[in-house]
Order: structure tokens, then C-alpha cells, then sequence
């Protein structure tokens, strides 16, 4: 079932090792930040990035070099005192909402969160009233 | 002359299941025996015929016959044989083919060792099997012949992808499409049911050994799928919430909640009507995968519309079979006798719970994993991932698995609260003990759900123990066992989930040889790297010493590059300890000469796959002692020549 997956993956393995010898990678994308605090605030952060070239990964875990990039510049604007939100806002505007796996409040989503919420509550009401009306029928039997 | 007559054993299987359908719906329709008595030998002989097909397809690859496009497209002479073997359903035609022959072969079982059933619900059953076979074998021939020539042959093939190139991934699709066509067979039963009007205890418990065995290897399929994930992907991520992944849990969700109320209806001949709605659900939900994955739909809406012909032709299948099968489902639901009766304080009831549950949960990985496609063809791109998963998803199972604490502890039909509140009382103290030593030790360093999910592993861990207690251990059936050990492995698995979420140490660092690291209480050196050479690759491998309290081990990460496709790969190199894995990834060279490395130590990580191997265990054991004595009996009526 990962066949799909693993080629598009394939694909994009490729282009890091094309890319390494124009480019030098950068400075942060594989260097933690000094700062623990810091350096959670980088990665949590990161792991709600979408990597745009990757087939449903984080920027937290793909080998591509854009995600490498886009790990170095989130770890320095952290570092230089920028908040996690106000880093994804710029990314946003930048890439569009596609790059962000944390909803935002845009009311396209708003069935996303009120779907499993109404799924819920009328299937907890059928079954409540199928196992009352079983009971009070059990009852009288 | 092996791709002729795999061609003409698919298309004459082909035509036996019609034919099969044809004797079961005329059979049927006008009560005629004497078409009846041909529809088992004839689904027999139908999965005959596509084992041939796969065998044939499978010897093209071993062979490494250029002349045929499939084998030259995605494999390659120089290949290790168990990835030419695997590399058979390692491609789209190919694992349709597995797809058929799976399902083929699960309808000759059907017929072959299907004996409690009512005889028109059995061939009804057989029928449905033939024609969903029938749509699938459509499917291969008409737009994905496996078998199709190259004129003139390829010197050499094209190679499969390295990251498949893997024996874990040789065999978790075929365990998956296993899982996938046994729900299959659950479906067909249900559709056999409907249209002999003949739900009931005894209908439940012939549908119960498919609807666990099919469970149980989709439960081995989604753990090695994981694990593989794990250490191939080299970034230590056990679970993405990937649409591929999606496409595998789904399918799972449902067939849990299936085999939950398969045994409500089979135990105490209730929940009628919803066990086949289920069985029609979870082989639906297999289907919504397969049509996932293979369309190209996932990559984007547009890259199906380029290339909608597979797309829209398994479309199409989803929507005559879910479809027909709803249909069908609506129209006779009303002749569904409203079964036994129970109480809200009653086992019934709380598996009525895991049900909703298990609903909900599946609807929302179902909405999670179209809502992107949805919106995208409104010209609106935006990402459902982790986030909204764990979020939604997370505390639903928590509650899911406080109900599998309680569901054991209570009697069917009725039960008095109070005396199930009583036998709750130890897993209670330990959650709260839990709750406490977490709070001091670990408070604000760990988010909710991971503090959450150690307390409830806690909790269920022992709760699933409880019903163990009071027995003669060795009178205790085996389905109790069963029962005992999956929720076990529940318990087990959340564990090492919760666990690796919430102590995770990562260390990303540039190594020169000689180096070494402090992290985690190891010390970690990298002591030299050097090119190294395998049977289709070369690669650079570093030689890295882990030591913690006085004991050293050796760990030897890769970075391979395979020719055939050019692409390079991780392997990353992983130390398992009783307390967790300590994993190493060598990445790339640094112009100033150091390596860099990516180190995690991830406790108690091997948890979850533990968890996973215990649930399937405690299917196998569940479905050995349900079904020992039937066994036993057939074996007896083969013994005395009473067989076919």
C-alpha cells in the first residue's frame, strides 16, 4: 500500500544529492539550537510544517533539501526572538495555507471539527435510545 | 509463452466467476438444485486458475523476461531474487492481481469449509464473492493487464524502488491484502444474508473466524508497516497520518469494531442490523483505500483528472458495490428481526460504546483524509495532518480504552453499577498513582495526551488482567485468553506510544571520526566511516560505538546509493534495549569534512510493535479457540470420506 509513498519519496531523495554539489546545505537545518527551550519551541513548530515537495511529510523528518532550508530558517527566526505563530503567518503568506498542518479558523475548516463532533453526539443519541427502549420492553417482559 | 497463459488463466477465471454468480443468483432465484450443486466446484476451480495467473506473473519476474512491460517497468536482473519475488506485487498491476487472487482463493475456502451455514445463505454468500471478483478481474483486464508485452524487449528493467527493496516490505502489502480481501468475505456473507433473510447467532459465528482473521493480519500488516516506516524512512516516525497509512487504518477501525459486535450478535443474538451494516462498512472502507492509493487521487485532485482511467474504473466499482450493497442493506433491513434485548448497565452496552467509538474515530480519519481533495477541487488547498488527527482522534481512543477497561468486568444482559464500579477499584488506584508520580516527576515537560495515554496504559494493563482472576488458569477457554492478551497489547502499545512521545531525546550534530557525544546517558562515538559494496549498492558506512554504564555496542548506519534507479537511501542503525532504541542515522558530508549525524533515544519505543504483535496474538488465539472443535469436526467428516 506504500508503494505510491515510497516512489514519490524515491523521487525526492534524488534531489538532495543533485542539489548538494550547487549549494552549500543550511546552517541550521541540521543543527539544534543551543537554547533546549529554543530549540522545542523550533521543533514543535516544525513538525506542523508541511514539506511542500515531499508526499505527506513534516519538515521535521524529510530528507529534502527544501525542508532542510525551511528547518534553518524557522531554528534563526527563533532564535532571533520571532514567536512560532508569527513565524507560520510569514510562511503562510509565502506558501499558502497548504504548508500549515495546524488549522486555521478559516471557516472552510469549520465542518472538519463540527463532522466528528455531530457524528458523536447523534450516534450517542440513537444508541441511548435504542438500549432505553430495550430496557423499558426487557423490563415489561 | 508463461505471460499467454497467465493472460488466458485470468481471463478464464474471469469467466468461471460469472459463471459462479449465474448458477448462485438462477440457483437461487428459480430453486434449482442441480445449478446450485456447480457453484462450489466452480469457485474452486476459478481460484485454480488465478493462483495459476499469479503464479505465472511471478515466475515473468524471477525469470527477469524483459519482453514483458510489467517486469521490465519495475525490476531489474541484478536484483537479490526476494526483491524480484516481491517485486511482483510491488507495482499496480501486480498487486491488483494479488488483489484477485487473494480474494478467488478466500471464496474457494468459502465454499470448500463453510459448513454451519444455512445452504442458501452459503450460496447467496458465494454469489456476492463472484461478483465482487468478477468487478475486480474487469478492473485488471480491461485497463491493467499485467500481462501485456514489450516489443522489442528492454535490454535490461527499470529496478524497483530501493526503499521497497526491504524484506519488511516484502511482505506487509500481501499480509494487508489478506486483511483487505478476508473483509471481503465478511461482506459477502452480509450480502448473502440480507438476500436470504438470515441474520442471526448462527449466521455471526460462521461470518467470525473471517472477519478475525482478517483482522489479525491487518493488524500485522499496519504494525509492519509502521516499523518499517520507522527505520527506513531514517527520522525515527513511527506514524504520520499519511493518506496511505489512512487508507490501512480505516479498514482496521471498522473490522475492530465488526469482530466486537460479530461477537454480540453471535454470543447474545443482538445488534442484528449493525453487524451487517459493519461488515458492509469494512470492506467498504478496503475498497476506499485501494481506490486511494491507486488512483493518484492522493498526490492531487489534478493528477487524477491527467490520468483518470484506473481512478474512475475503481470508482466505479466503490460505487456499484457500497452502493448495491446499502441498497440492498435499506431494502431489507425492515425483515431484520429487532434481536435480544439489554441494558445500559450490560457488556452489550459497553461494546455498543467501543462501537460508537470506533465509528467516529474511523469517520474522522475518513473526513481527515478527504477534506484536503474536497476543498482542493473548490480551488482551496490546505493540509489535515497531525494536528488535527491527535487532537480529534486522541482523546476519543483514551475514552476507548476506559471502555475496555469496564467492558470485560461486566456481565451481559444486565449488571448492577455499583458492583462494576467495585471491580474497577484497582486499576482506578493505579491510574491515580499514576497520575501523581507523572505529575511530579514529569509535569510540563510532557503534553497532555502523552501524560494522558502512560496513566490509561496504566490503567488497562491491569484491568485487562482482571478477568483472568477468580479462574482456574488452565480451564480458562482460549477466546478469554484471546480477549485477555489483545487488550493487553492495547495497553502495551499506547504505552510505548505515550512513551516515545513524551521522552524523546533527539541530537542532530556534525562528526569528525574520533568524536563523540553526550546525550541520553550514552556516550556515542563515531570512530570511522568507509565505503562499502552489496549486491546492487554502494555505500558509506560509519563504525559508531555506544556505551552506557561500562557496556559498548557497535552500530553501524549507512547511506546508500542503488544505480538502479538512482536514488540514495538511509539505513539507519538501531541498538534495542530492554528501556528503549538508541537510533543513529549517518547523513551527509559536510564541506568541512565532519558527518552528520541524527541521534534519538526513543524509550521504551519497541512498545508499540510489541503491542501490535500481542493484539494479533490474541486474534490468533481467539480464533483457535472458537473454532478448534469445528476443526476437529471436519477433519473427522474428511477422515470418513464424507468430504465435498
Amino acid at each position: 500500500m506504500r508503494a505510491l509513498l515510497c516512489f514519490l519519496l524515491a523521487l525526492l531523495l534524488v534531489q538532495p544529492v543533485l542539489a548538494q554539489t550547487a549549494l552549500p546545505p543550511a546552517p541550521y537545518a541540521d543543527r539544534q539550537l543551543d537554547d533546549p527551550a529554543q530549540e522545542k519551541k523550533a521543533r514543535d513548530l516544525m513538525l506542523t510544517i508541511r514539506c511542500l515537495t515531499c508526499q505527506s511529510q513534516s519538515i521535521a523528518d524529510s530528507n529534502a533539501s527544501m525542508a532542510g532550508d525551511l528547518r534553518s530558517e524557522i531554528r534563526q527566526r527563533i532564535a532571533a526572538g520571532e514567536e512560532p505563530e508569527h513565524i507560520r503567518q510569514w510562511l503562510i503568506e509565502r506558501y499558502g495555507d497548504w504548508i500549515s498542518y495546524e488549522p486555521t479558523a478559516d471557516p472552510i475548516l469549520w465542518p472538519l471539527w463540527g463532522l466528528p463532533i455531530l457524528l458523536l453526539i447523534v450516534g450517542g443519541l440513537i444508541a441511548m435510545g435504542r438500549i432505553r427502549r430495550r430496557g423499558k420492553k426487557g423490563d415489561g417482559a | 509463452m508463461i505471460a499467454e497463459l497467465g493472460l488466458a488463466a485470468l481471463w478464464l477465471a474471469a469467466s468461471l466467476a460469472l459463471l459462479q454468480l449465474a448458477l448462485a443468483a438462477f440457483g437461487l432465484k428459480q430453486g434449482r438444485e442441480d445449478l446450485l450443486g456447480g457453484v462450489r466446484p466452480v469457485a474452486v476451480t476459478q481460484a485454480l486458475l488465478v493462483a495459476l495467473a499469479f503464479l505465472c506473473l511471478v515466475l515473468l519476474f524471477l525469470r527477469s523476461d524483459m519482453s514483458v512491460l510489467l517486469v521490465a517497468m519495475n525490476s531489474h536482473s541484478a536484483k537479490p531474487w526476494l526483491y524480484k519475488f516481491a517485486g511482483t506485487w510491488g507495482n499496480h498491476e501486480g498487486s491488483m492481481l494479488l488483489w484477485v487472487t487473494v480474494m478467488g482463493v478466500a471464496g474457494a475456502g468459502v465454499a470448500l469449509f463453510e459448513r454451519t451455514l444455512r445452504r442458501d445463505t452459503h450460496m447467496a454468500t458465494l454469489g456476492a464473492q463472484a461478483a465482487i471478483s468478477l468487478g475486480f478481474y474487469a478492473f485488471l483486464l480491461f485497463s491493467s493487464n499485467p500481462f501485456a508485452r514489450l516489443d522489442p524487449p528492454a535490454p535490461d528493467g527499470q529496478g524497483l524502488n530501493p526503499l521497497l527493496q526491504d524484506p519488511g516490505l516484502a511482505f506487509h502489502p500481501p499480509t494487508l491484502y489478506l486483511g483487505y480481501v478476508g473483509l471481503s468475505v465478511a461482506f459477502s456473507f452480509a450480502v448473502g444474508a440480507l438476500m436470504t433473510r438470515n441474520v442471526d447467532a448462527a449466521f455471526a459465528r460462521a461470518m467470525r473466524p473471517w472477519v478475525l482473521g482478517a483482522w489479525v493480519l491487518l493488524t500485522l500488516g499496519i504494525t509492519a508497516g509502521s516499523y518499517w516506516a520507522y527505520y527506513e524512512l531514517g527520522w525515527g516516525g513511527w506514524w504520520f497520518w499519511d493518506p496511505v497509512e489512512n487508507a490501512s487504518l480505516m479498514p482496521w477501525l471498522a473490522a475492530t469494531a465488526l469482530l466486537h459486535s460479530v461477537t454480540v450478535l453471535a454470543t447474545r443474538d443482538a445488534l442484528r442490523a449493525w453487524t451487517v451494516m459493519l461488515a458492509v462498512v469494512a470492506f467498504s472502507m478496503s475498497m476506499v483505500g485501494t481506490f486511494l492509493v491507486r488512483s493518484g487521487i492522493l498526490t492531487s485532485v489534478h493528477a487524477f483528472a491527467v490520468d483518470p482511467e484506473r481512478g474512475s474504473f475503481i470508482l466505479a466499482l466503490l460505487a456499484i458495490y457500497i452502493g448495491g450493497a446499502l441498497a440492498l442493506f435499506g431494502l431489507r433491513v425492515g425483515t431484520v428481526r429487532e434481536g435480544e434485548q439489554f441494558e445500559m448497565m450490560s457488556r452489550e452496552a459497553l461494546l455498543v460504546v467501543n462501537n460508537l467509538l470506533l465509528t467516529v474515530i474511523l469517520g474522522v480519519v475518513l473526513i481527515g483524509t478527504l477534506y484536503p481533495l474536497m476543498t482542493e477541487a473548490f480551488g482551496h488547498k490546505v493540509s489535515v495532518g497531525p494536528p488535527y488527527f491527535d487532537r480529534i482522534a486522541g482523546p476519543l481512543a483514551l475514552i476507548l480504552m476506559l471502555a475496555m477497561i469496564v467492558g470485560p468486568l461486566t456481565r451481559w444482559r444486565r449488571d448492577r453499577a455499583g458492583v462494576v464500579a467495585g471491580r474497577l477499584l484497582w486499576p482506578a488506584i493505579v491510574m491515580l498513582g499514576l497520575v501523581a508520580v507523572l505529575a511530579v516527576t514529569a509535569w510540563g515537560r510532557i503534553g497532555v495526551l502523552p501524560f494522558l495515554g502512560l496513566v490509561v496504559a496504566g490503567g488497562v494493563a491491569l484491568g485487562s488482567l482482571i478477568p483472568l482472576t477468580k479462574r482456574n488458569l488452565r480451564r480458562t477457554p482460549l477466546f478469554i485468553w484471546g480477549m485477555v492478551i489483545a487488550h493487553l497489547g492495547c495497553a502495551v502499545s499506547l504505552a510505548g506510544m505515550a512513551s516515545e512521545s513524551a521522552f524523546n531525546v533527539e541530537k542532530l550534530i556534525a562528526m569528525a571520526p574520533g568524536d563523540s557525544v553526550e546525550t541520553a546517558g550514552w556516550t556515542v562515538r563515531f570512530d570511522r566511516v568507509a565505503p562499502i559494496a552489496g549486491d546492487n549498492w554502494t555505500a558509506m558506512q560509519a563504525d559508531v560505538s555506544a556505551s552506557r554504564g561500562g557496556a559498548t555496542a557497535r552500530l553501524r548506519p549507512q547511506s546508500r546509493f542503488f544505480t538502479s534507479p538512482p536514488t540514495t537511501t538511509t539505513e539507519s542503525a538501531i541498538l534495542t534495549k530492554w528501556d528503549g532504541q538508541l537510533y543513529v542515522v549517518l547523513g551527509d558530508r559536510l564541506d568541512d569534512g565532519r558527518w552528520q549525524m541524527r541521534i534519538w533515544w526513543k524509550p521504551f519505543v519497541t512498545l508499540i510493535w510489541l503491542g501490535g504483535v500481542l493484539i494479533a496474538l490474541g486474534g490468533v488465539l481467539a480464533i483457535i479457540g472458537r473454532e478448534r472443535r469445528g476443526w476437529a469436526l471436519k477433519l473427522r467428516q474428511i477422515r470418513a470420506g464424507e468430504f465435498g
